[in-house]
């Protein structure tokens, strides 16, 4: 039935396979470091954002739910109660002295109060909610349209990225931050929140203003927003790549 | 046509081309891709190890959950909760490492990639690797529907359905058919491989886009098709275990039914019939191997 050579063969052939597995998951982690595969990451991420964009219109907006469908608690995720000193002074005024900053490239820059922020028109929204590591919560929020916001400053032609600066800085490291391009910026959905569930926004949930981009992931949606600035390019913020988890190895495109 | 004669009783084995070089391309970058994509995937499941049903996730009722507890004398246990039902699963799921670097962590470091905790790479494997398994399979699924190959191959003919029992009987002993009959599928490699080419992997793909913010925006029918994306979380996951048994078995099988014959029909595309066996007492019943008369359409 089976010649000789056929089982040396056979022989070869398990160990060789045995071998190249075990070699392969050593490799593997190396590999992962690589700045080799650091480029495919980042192209990969690049081809994601591209078809997604392609395939998700300008307008296109993420689901709403109904009121029904709204978690009896909302988690809470990343900072939770930020223990910066001048955050804490403001919390403890109950955000009164609190102050939006917009700059960058805009035609007026502004320095908005929440009160201000409340009597321009707001968009209430239930959406849901996902996080990267995996879970979901559906939400009511209220706020101002981003686009509404931006319209009053007077964006200029150069700007490519709207920053949001945050008070908090997560396990004590660098102040978190985050970054949308004009069009997710301009997305219907896109908001700066201050209620969540019909009552103000919780400080576990980024009182007193957070951002809701609905159609990408959790991290994206800085809270405890203090100063938007609109840049060209956001190389010379932070780490360089859009924003604090981005700057630790998430890619800048979280639509998925 | 067979390329080089017909195998008969009594006659040295006669090799045959069995696979055509597209579909063994396909076949060795999917198994590569099938790799990443697990372990790379139970990374990520790392992050959150839960899994709900429905829309969002309610985290007190789980549909299934990995984590670690500690016993009645202060040591770590890992358990695994599905539905009801509680699990130790120490030294595997929820805790595992070497005995004095114990770890807690759902799916141990050797199955994941990469092996510590790492959510981030293990997102960008999963689509880098995903960015080269959907195109793949996609182009695949087109080319066994234009090439005839999915009719002529895999769809079961009407007369196979009446020698099911046969067919089963036989792959419980490890019988494999020889000769003519080993030139084709047998039923149940049909239905196996048509459960993972139209339904398992096409499944994978979709709910894992459905777990995408964006493309529930661009196609909110995903969220439909999974009842939300909980659900189509669960379904991904189930999707992947039930890729990992199909490998495993797969593997079992290639191996006890001529492994050289058939890894060497996957990189060179020849496969060798071996000459049926002569029958075992001079009035087998006829049942035992029928022979194959009918006509054969390719
Ligand atoms: C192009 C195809 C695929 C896409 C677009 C995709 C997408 C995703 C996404 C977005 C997640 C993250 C979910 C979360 O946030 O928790 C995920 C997780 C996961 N993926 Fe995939 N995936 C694909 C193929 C696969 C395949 C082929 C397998 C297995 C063989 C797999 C196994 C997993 C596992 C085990 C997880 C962990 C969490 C879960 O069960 O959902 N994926 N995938």
């Amino acid at each position: 039935m089976t010649k000789p050579t056929d089982s040396g063969r056979r022989r070869f052939l398990t160990r060789s396979l045995m071998a190249g597995g075990a070699t392969l998951l050593a490799g593997c982690d190396a590999l992962t470091r690589s700045d080799a595969m650091s480029k495919l990451f980042d192209a990969s991420s690049a081809l994601t954002q591209q078809a997604q964009r392609l395939l998700a219109s300008r307008q296109s907006l993420a689901r709403e739910f109904t009121p029904a469908d709204i978690a009896p608690t909302f988690r809470a995720n990343g900072t939770t109660n930020p223990d910066e000193e001048d955050y804490r002074k403001l919390a403890e005024g109950g955000f009164r002295d609190w102050r939006l900053e917009i700059g960058g490239l805009v035609d007026k820059p502004q320095a908005l109060s929440l009160d201000e922020l409340k009597t321009m028109p707001a968009r209430t929204q239930i959406t849901r909610h996902d996080c990267v590591e995996g879970w979901s919560c559906i939400g009511q929020w209220k706020g101002v349209v981003l686009g509404d916001l931006l319209d009053r400053v007077g964006v200029r032609d150069q700007a490519r990225f709207v920053v949001f600066h945050c008070a908090d800085r997560y396990r004590g490291g660098d102040a978190y931050y985050e970054s949308l391009d004009m069009l997710e910026a301009y997305h219907p959905q896109t908001q700066l929140a201050y209620a969540l569930n019909g009552a103000d926004l919780p400080i576990a949930n980024g009182a007193p203003l957070r951002l809701r981009a609905e159609r990408q992931l959790g991290y994206k949606m800085a809270k405890y927003v203090m100063r938007i600035e609109l840049v060209e390019s956001f190389t010379h913020i932070g780490r360089g790549r859009g924003g604090y988890w981005e700057d630790r190895g998430y890619n800048w495109w979280a639509g998925i | 046509m067979p390329l080089f004669g017909k195998a008969r009783p009594g006659q040295a084995a006669t090799l045959i081309k069995r696979h055509t070089a597209f579909s063994r391309l396909w076949h060795w970058v999917n198994f590569a891709c099938l790799i990443i994509l697990l372990m790379s995937g139970l990374q990520i499941f790392n992050a959150h190890p839960a899994l709900y049903w429905g829309k969002d996730s309610h985290f007190d009722s789980p549909a299934l959950s990995i984590g670690a507890e500690r016993d009645a004398n202060g040591a770590w246990q890992g358990i695994t909760r599905i539905g009801g039902y509680r699990f130790d699963t120490t030294g595997v799921l929820g805790i595992s490492g070497p005995p004095d670097d114990l770890e807690r962590r759902a799916f141990p470091a050797w199955a994941t990639l990469p092996g510590p905790r790492w959510l981030s790479k293990g997102r960008q494997w999963h689509f880098l690797a995903g960015w080269i398994f959907a195109p793949m399979l996609t182009a695949y699924l087109f080319y066994l529907v234009i090439s005839g190959q999915l009719k002529r191959r895999l769809l079961p003919r009407r007369d196979e359905w009446r020698h099911l029992g046969e067919t089963i009987r036989d792959h419980v002993r490890l019988r494999f058919p020889r000769g003519e009959e080993a030139r084709h599928y047998n039923l149940l490699q049909k239905l196996t491989y048509l459960l993972v080419l139209l339904g398992l992997l096409p499944l994978v793909v979709l709910t894992g886009l459905t777990m995408s913010p964006t493309m529930d925006a661009a196609w909110p029918w995903l969220l439909d098709a999974f009842g939300g994306r909980q659900s189509a979380r669960t379904l991904h996951f189930i999707c992947a275990i039930g890729l990992l048994a199909f490998f495993l078995v797969h593997l079992a099988l290639v191996m006890v039914s001529g492994m050289f014959n058939n890894l060497r029909s996957m990189i060179t595309g020849r496969y060798a019939l071996h000459p049926e066996l002569p029958p075992a007492q001079p009035h087998a019943p006829s049942s035992a191997l029928p022979p194959q008369q009918e006509p054969r359409d390719d």
